[in-house]
């Protein structure tokens, strides 16, 4: 069986992040995990978890020490200055009568 | 009770007959599979294998409808299941042995989804509409069976020096019970004349060259042809595995024959 770089120990298979295409060009979305071996029983793990109620139409698995994360200590940096700025939304704005009569 | 007290002569006992054989096949596969349900390697194999015994039983279900409808005497797919004794069952010999470890289990996969996959392949043709919808609808699944069981040969035989070995012997153990997967008997050779049936004799050539194909990339030595084949699970003749799983699998159902899921 082949090594797998993220293996966590050595009697446990390694972890995969599922995420899954519910339709024809919709984004993916994570379903959850799965271990296994490799990647083609990870795929196949996840079809048997994750894909049995007609979820979606595409699979991916991602080794999950592949996945780059925020930490909680990030969250003021990279989140909080965001929230003093409704502008940023676009309901912030109101839309123009004319605009609107044209829907 | 018995179907095995009179040879089926008309198109339609000829037909029942058919269903009945591979509805058995898959019920007694999926009730063996079924027994790894808590007892999987890991959780998620443990959630494949259950996935695959659910698919065979509700093969089965299906067959035996269609086999209870064709008959045509009242009964439906319990009676066919649950109400049938030992000798009445026409199942492989291969599908009732005791599940073993997961190479065992794995190895009798391959073989039979392999097996099931060239004969559904044949069957989706079927010179009947319902049985061929059944077939084509089933194949889908099966050929998901194949994929499964044939990675897991690949890694166990080309893993571990305890997993080639476990599979290896495996493959020894059950060799002996894949002749009978090719033998045209009166029944068959019928099924094939009235344009419903697959001439299983042809079956081999493809279904050897691929096994042969998969265990010699899994580094695995494909057991010899010329040894002991068991033969009979097609005329009610079993091994003494199939009346003990039988006792379990229809206990309830002929205890309280009138219990229903409320």
């Amino acid at each position: 069986m082949k090594e797998s770089a993220n293996g966590t120990k050595q009697n446990e298979w390694p972890l995969w992040e599922v995420f899954y295409q519910p339709n024809n060009g919709k984004p993916f979305e994570h379903a959850g995990s799965v271990h296994a071996p490799d990647a083609e029983m990870a795929l196949q793990n996840a079809r048997d978890t994750y894909s049995r109620r007609n979820e979606g139409i595409n699979l991916w698995v991602v080794p999950s020490d592949q996945i780059v994360a925020s930490t909680p200590e990030d969250q003021g940096p990279f989140f909080d200055p965001a929230n003093d700025k409704a502008y940023r939304h676009p309901q912030f704005y109101s839309v123009p009568r004319a605009a609107k009569k044209r829907k | 009770m018995s179907t095995l007290d009179k040879t089926p002569v008309k198109r339609d006992e000829i037909l029942f007959e058919y269903l009945v054989r591979l509805a058995d096949d898959r019920l007694i596969l999926g009730q063996r599979l079924s027994e790894w349900s808590g007892h999987g390697p890991e959780l998620e194999e443990d959630l494949a294998l259950a996935n695959i015994a659910l698919d065979m039983i509700g093969h089965a279900s299906g067959l035996y409808t269609y086999a209870a409808e064709i008959e045509g005497e009242g009964r439906d797919e319990d009676d066919l299941a649950y109400f049938r004794d030992d000798i009445d069952f026409k199942n492989f010999q291969m599908l009732e042995q005791p599940k073993g470890d997961l190479a065992y289990t794995i190895a009798r996969q391959f073989l039979f989804s392999l097996y099931s996959y060239l004969l559904y392949m044949e069957l989706k043709d079927a010179d009947d509409e319902q049985f061929a919808g059944l077939a084509s609808k089933h194949l889908k699944e099966i050929r998901y069976h194949l994929r499964h069981s044939r990675e897991w040969v690949l890694r166990l035989g080309d893993g571990t020096e305890e997993s080639h070995r476990r599979i290896q012997d495996a493959f020894d153990d059950i060799w002996m019970y894949t002749g009978e997967l090719f033998e045209m008997d009166e029944v068959d050779k019928k099924a094939a004349e009235e344009g419903f049936g697959a001439d299983l004799a042809k079956l081999r050539k493809p279904w050897k060259e691929h096994v042969d194909e998969v265990l010699d990339e899994a580094t695995l030595t494909v057991p010899d042809d010329n040894q002991y084949m068991a033969s009979g699970g097609r005329t009610g003749f079993h091994t003494e595995h199939l009346g003990h799983m039988l006792a379990q699998m229809q206990f309830l159902r002929r205890s309280y024959p009138d219990a229903e899921w409320t």
